[in-house]
């Protein structure tokens, strides 16, 4: 299906937020989580379905002012 | 007296942005030499597979410093409410220095928005340390919503301009002398931010001005000292500036002064 990740249209076969994380390498990796808009804790992203145009945001730890 | 935020107490009254710097090592050698003991860190997007986030977060910890994520580029409550809510969770830590940003050429906070997710937030557990203009108008409904930290802006972000309206901030002083006060933003040099601890501001937040200095350790080094003289010219009581000269040596007793020509 196709999504946006990070306001990239990119088409993937993972059906919740915590597939689509591990696909993309994430792993262990220290990331937070957005669907539509929507902040996703960690502990739910393995049950936050991914559906057809949802719009995804991982984010990471950086510099700040 | 120490300055404490939302309880805690923070040992040093320079808080520094982690932005802009030529490389990690300088970044780190320079919050050391600063002897800040609180850092502004921010949260992007990360691509797939770049881990770049990871350095960064080993590096921070590594500083062993107090951590204010914030919600910089943010234009509506929606977009600074779920970026403060990712940042809790990064960064492990409720602090937020809520940013809601009004346009790009000025950087200016968008107080309306502001008020809004500060509400949102603080009901959301968060401690919300707010951007904000010197309206204290746009200062009392901030309190309202829970914040008990201000940080009024000095000038626009990045802009080195100093305190663009002293006599406001003067009177936010005024008006406010139990909430703690940071200039966020605006300060160019170390005067600017003595200026701003004599007012009886309790801490200056600032990045550019060290991050971009040609030195920036030394840089560091130089607003910890400027900072530290200003806090204690506030706290000591400063003169009262007077329109004509008076004269410092006692005149009784002057040489050669003649009563009779007088």
């Amino acid at each position: 299906m196709k999504i946006l990740i990070n306001g990239e249209a990119t088409r993937t076969q993972a059906k919740t937020l915590a597939e689509l994380c591990t696909a993309l390498g994430h792993g262990l990796d220290k990331i937070a989580t957005a669907r539509n808009g929507d902040f996703v804790p960690a502990p739910e992203r393995a049950k936050t379905l991914i559906n057809e145009n949802d719009s995804i945001e991982i984010v990471a730890p950086r510099q700040g002012g | 007296m120490m300055l404490e935020f939302y309880g805690t107490e923070i040992g040093s009254r320079l808080l520094i942005g982690t932005a802009l710097y030529p490389s990690p090592q300088i970044l780190s050698d320079a919050v050391v030499a600063s002897g800040s003991k609180l850092v502004t860190v921010s949260v992007r997007r990360e691509a797939a597979r770049a881990r770049s986030g990871q350095g960064f977060w080993e590096l921070i910890k590594q500083l062993d410093v107090h951590v204010l994520p914030n919600t910089a580029g943010c234009k509506t409550v929606k977009e600074a409410v779920t970026t403060a809510q990712m940042a809790r969770e990064l960064f492990e830590t409720d602090w937020i220095k809520l940013e809601v940003i009004a346009n790009d050429d000025t950087l200016q906070p968008e107080v309306f928005g502001l008020v809004e997710a500060a509400r949102i937030l603080n009901e959301d557990g968060f401690k919300v340390f707010p951007y904000m203009t010197e309206d204290l108008g746009v200062a009392e409904k901030l309190v309202g919503a829970g914040c008990e930290v201000l940080m009024p802006w000095g000038a626009p972000i990045g802009s080195g301009q100093g305190l663009a309206n002293p006599s406001a901030m003067k009177t936010m002083r005024a008006y406010f002398p139990d909430i703690p006060l940071v200039v966020d933003a605006g300060i160019g040099a170390p005067s600017h931010a003595a200026f701003a601890m004599e007012m009886g501001y309790d801490a200056i937040l600032l990045n550019t001005a060290i991050a971009k200095a040609g030195d920036p350790v030394k840089m560091g080094r130089a607003f910890s000292q400027a900072i530290e003289a200003g806090r204690l010219a506030y706290e000591s009581g400063l003169m009262e500036p007077r329109d004509m000269a008076s004269p410092s040596t006692p005149v009784a007793g002057t040489p050669f002064f003649n009563i009779d020509s007088a």
